[in-house]
């Protein structure tokens, strides 16, 4: 593809759009697409594919809970009504009454839905608007306009400014800024770089990365390819994770479309860069998400961590200079090569610029996916999703087995990097687990710490057998069957475990139970021996997982 | 200073550990200046008494039995002092742990399903697993070897008495 | 070759560029305890015993991987990493079925020579005990899981000094197991050379050579360990 031919696809693309007629979107994200997305697009492609009415799957709308989903608006995209729970019979049914010029109230979302109007969608700004198997509708919606940028009007170095000036922070869960990691890969003594994109998302509660993956696949290809062309790197691969095979598909099939295209592969857009891009698919282990692990997975080698330094940027893969950034990550690029830093760091507060995806699951009304800026307090994204289910506010868990939690008390608490780590939590991928006043917080923490047992890589010690022997503390803290003095050892192991362990997850293992122990001590202390849970979760007999 | 109450105890043990007090030869002399052994397998005692100042337990807790004697010892001893590896770590006793008590009792008897009489009202029930003494009881000292060197428990004895 | 001038411990001492923690410490007769570090292997940094704390540094570093730098302070025996080592020897003590009186590498084992040195005389966790096997199919070694520690000195022993990679890691968490090749018996491996190394990197008495005792491994009853160890499922 020339420069002229991208400039006129999304030309044209904008001129279809004055076309008169119905447009309805059917979301093909994982949990619509579970819940009988296809079965819609199906029924409504046979009945009104080939009339006036254009029929699209498209990626995620957000409010997963809640599918399938359709949205029919006219070709402008305005009038947007949201369907929620459909089945082809009553897509069928809606459709046709919209035909009639009807505004059907059943199963219609209200048009003010906070989780739907509140949203400021940039990084997910295509999701549920495009199609994600088609190049043409990423064109349509402005894709690869910002690469076509990068590489016309900015010099590599200017990129790597460009992203150092927007204050961007890594969205994979540590916030280092991204632009200083891409002046380390560009500034590195080395004979190739490599781009990584991480596409682990292994948290519990965490889906955003799947949801960017699945909804606009050619939103990270084209983030990669700047990223590419700004540190100098010919070859790049995408880590997706086993579980995510929809991801992984779609991303296959944007890889061979931008190939077969020219936006990756040699000379793109007839310049000098060159850039292939790989897609690796994980066999399910979380500690795979972490950075040194993640490139010895891609190098056939067992999945574990090794010791940092040297770190990837100096020697990643095959002792080659490495960028290795979160998929979130490289779903900002194009925007703020496209709109430029300054825009980019008006959104957010000082310190923390730009949006965050949040994935909100657990005892709210609505769970699913939603975009806002870095900042916003957690009360606003509790009301966003519906407010609290069976209950009141408890605790949320941020950052997922790695993060801590926030309690009722701190429920204004600005979602920023350094508002959740002054409270002991973390930022993390974005994984938000909402909990009302039934859970029992120390059935939540022995609940993450059995997940990092399980995970444990079993490289170092104080990982393999802390969490080992952390999980059987906490066990026996749920069933009641334990002292004052046991408390006294799980938080020593808890700090053993923060301290000593080689990498990421056997640091953060015990976050969850450092986190629940800093605000419902009280809660632990009363399932001591001859105590009970105050929940009545963990009571003997009943618990479903007690072994 | 009155005399100590001495007392030592032989749960599942070989009585090695016994066999390592015995081996202080000379030392016992010194020891018995201080202390007064009121309760012993290696004399015919019948009940533990009520106020013993340090006892010297041996051996693992892999029956009620040894429970029940841990709990009896604890409640009436100033300083409990674990003697030997079993007592600390199960050691040999504990060589049964990941197999459970099912496989010890078909290695040692071929037909248990069919004999429970064995483990009946006169043998204390085995216990799934063997656990080492502090897990039962709170220990004040520990004596590790296997046996113990005499050396270690003429130590770690006077340190103990220091400390009454 | 450039000298950096350090403190450790107080002590100022110069070590040559490129020199680990460990290293220079050594050489000055500062003794920093280890496990699976073994001289001539590429170093882990598993075992998490040689952690030094260096100032600037918010968590402890392994001493085994740590390069030296100009300036650095390191202090070896800090209450902290006194602490944590001690935590982490009885972690591993608990961990699998560490029964000394009846190994064959009592009185040479270093995972029992660090634990004495730290002045371990009983464990806080519980003992998880778990069910691990013996694979004595090679016809002159055998190999005992209980005793594994999981420093991985034979993987590395066979991978970088023999060359044959025979032994890796199955599994993982507590539930990994060296395991050769692909799982197979030891004796039906077709990558060992059976040239022992493994056996003599062991710091414990899960590699074992059979009959003999040279190797400082002393000699057991094969028959009967095998026996009780592998007796079936109640």
């Amino acid at each position: 593809m020339t420069r002229d031919e991208l400039r006129h696809k999304s030309r044209c693309a904008r001129e279809t759009r004055t076309a008169a007629g119905l447009r309805i979107s059917v979301c093909l994200g994982s949990p619509c697409v579970a819940t009988g997305a296809e079965a819609v697009l199906r029924a409504l492609r046979e009945s009104y594919g080939d009339r006036a009415i254009e029929v699209i799957g498209t990626g995620c709308m957000g409010p997963c809970s809640r599918g399938p989903l359709i949205r029919i608006e006219d070709r402008r995209g305005n009038r947007a009504a949201y369907y929620e729970k459909t089945t082809p019979a009553t897509a069928m049914a809606t459709v046709r009454a919209h035909l009639e010029g009807l505004n059907p109230d059943q199963g219609r979302l209200p048009a003010d839905l906070p989780f739907l109007i509140r949203q400021q969608r940039v990084v997910l700004a295509n999701s549920g608007i495009c199609d994600p198997e088609s190049l043409a509708s990423s064109l349509e919606n402005g894709g690869y306009a910002a690469l076509l940028h990068a590489i016309e009007k900015m010099a590599p170095e200017e990129v790597c400014h460009e992203i150092s000036a927007s204050g961007l922070r890594g969205r994979g869960g540590a916030g280092y800024p991204t632009g200083t990691k891409w002046e380390l890969v560009r500034a590195a003594k080395s004979r190739r770089r490599y781009v990584v994109a991480n596409g682990d998302e292994g948290d519990p509660g965490a889906f955003m990365d799947r949801t960017l993956m699945e909804s606009d696949p050619h939103r990270l290809l084209e983030g990669m390819a700047i990223a590419a062309y700004a540190v100098g790197a010919t070859q790049g691969f995408i880590y997706v994770r086993g579980e995510y095979p929809l991801a992984a598909r779609r991303l296959r099939q944007a890889i061979n479309e931008a190939t077969r295209a020219g936006l990756l592969g040699p000379h793109i857009l007839e310049s000098g860069f060159s850039f292939t891009i790989r897609l690796r698919i994980g066999a399910g282990a979380f500690v795979c998400g972490e950075e040194t692990a993640l490139m010895a997975s891609i190098m056939g080698r067992r999945g574990q961590p090794v010791i940092r330094p040297p770190y990837p940027a100096q020697r990643g893969l095959w002792n080659q200079s490495t960028l290795i950034n979160n998929v979130e990550t490289f779903g900002c690029i194009a925007p703020i090569i496209s709109k430029g830093a300054d825009w980019f760091k008006s959104i957010g507060v000082p310190g923390s610029s730009g949006t965050k995806v949040f994935s909100i699951s657990g005892d709210v009304a609505t769970v699913g996916v939603m975009e806002v800026p870095l900042g916003t307090p957690l009360r606003e994204l509790v009301a966003m999703s519906g407010g609290i289910s069976n209950g009141n506010f408890k605790a949320a868990q941020t950052g997922g087995a790695s993060g801590g939690c926030i309690p009722a008390s701190h429920l204004d608490t600005p979602m920023d990097y350094e508002s959740l780590t002054s409270l002991g939590s973390i930022m993390g991928s974005g994984g938000l687990i909402i909990m009302n006043d039934r859970r029992c917080m120390a059935d939540m923490a022995r609940f993450f710490m059995r997940f990092c047992q399980d995970e444990s890589c079993g490289k170092c010690v104080p990982c393999r057998a802390g969490t080992e022997q952390a999980a059987q503390l906490l066990r026996r803290i749920t069933s009641g069957d334990a002292t004052e003095d046991d408390l006294v050892k799980l938080e020593e192991l808890c700090h053993l475990m923060g301290d000593a362990s080689l990498c990421g997850l056997g640091m953060a293992a015990p976050t969850p139970v450092l986190g629940t122990l800093r605000w419902f001590r009280d809660e632990y202390q009363a399932h001591l021996r001859a105590g009970g849970c105050p929940t009545g979760v963990c009571d003997r007999e009943k618990h479903p997982c007690h072994v | 200073m009155s005399r100590i109450k001495l007392a030592t105890a032989w749960l599942s043990g070989c009585s090695g550990c016994h066999m390592g007090i015995l081996n202080l030869h000379g030392g016992l002399m010194e020891l018995f200046q201080l202390c007064d052994l009121v309760y012993s397998p290696l004399a015919d005692f019948k009940e533990y008494p009520a106020e013993v100042d340090i006892a010297l337990i041996e051996g693992a807790i892999s029956n009620r039995d040894n429970l029940e004697m841990a709990r009896i010892i604890r409640r009436y001893t100033k300083k409990v002092v674990s003697l030997g590896d079993c007592a600390i770590n199960g050691n040999v006793a504990a060589l049964r742990n990941p197999g459970g008590k099912a496989a010890v009792l078909e290695a040692a008897y071929a037909d248990p399903v069919n004999k429970p009489v064995v483990f009946g009202e006169c043998v204390p029930p085995l216990f799934d697993k063997v656990l080492p003494l502090h897990q039962v009881i709170p220990v004040d000292a520990f004596i590790p070897g296997c046996p113990p060197e005499p050396e270690a428990i003429r130590v770690a004895l006077h340190r103990v008495i220091e400390r009454l | 070759m450039p000298r950096l001038s350090l403190t450790i411990n107080g002590r100022a001492v110069k070590a040559r560029q490129g020199e680990t923690i460990l290293g220079a410490a050594r050489e000055r007769g500062i003794f920093i305890p280890t496990l699976c570090n073994l001289d001539g292997l590429k170093p882990l940094g598993g075992c998490r015993i040689c952690l030094v704390e260096v100032r600037g540094h918010p968590r402890p570093v392994p001493a085994c991987a740590t390069k030296v730098e100009e300036g650095m302070v390191v202090t070896t025996d800090s209450e902290r990493v006194v602490s944590m080592r001690r935590m982490v020897v009885e972690l591993l003590l608990a961990e699998r079925n560490h029964q000394c009186p009846v190994c064959v590498m009592n009185n040479n084992c270093e995972l029992q020579a660090v634990a004495r040195l730290l002045g371990i005389d009983h464990v806080r966790y519980d003992f998880i005990a778990p069910r691990a096997v013996l694979d004595i199919s090679h016809e002159r070694f055998g190999i005992d899981h209980n005793r594994c520690i999981l420093c991985r000195r034979c993987v590395r022993v066979c991978d970088e000094i023999e060359g044959a990679h025979t032994w890796d890691v199955n599994g993982r968490g507590a539930a990994s197991r060296i395991i050769s090749d692909l799982a197979e018996p030891w004796g039906l491996s077709g990558t060992c050379t059976d040239c022992g190394k493994c056996v003599q990197a062991c710091p414990t008495g899960a590699l074992f050579a059979k009959g003999t005792e040279t190797t400082g491994k002393g000699t057991i009853c094969l028959e009967k360990l095998v026996a009780w160890r592998q007796r079936r499922e109640p």
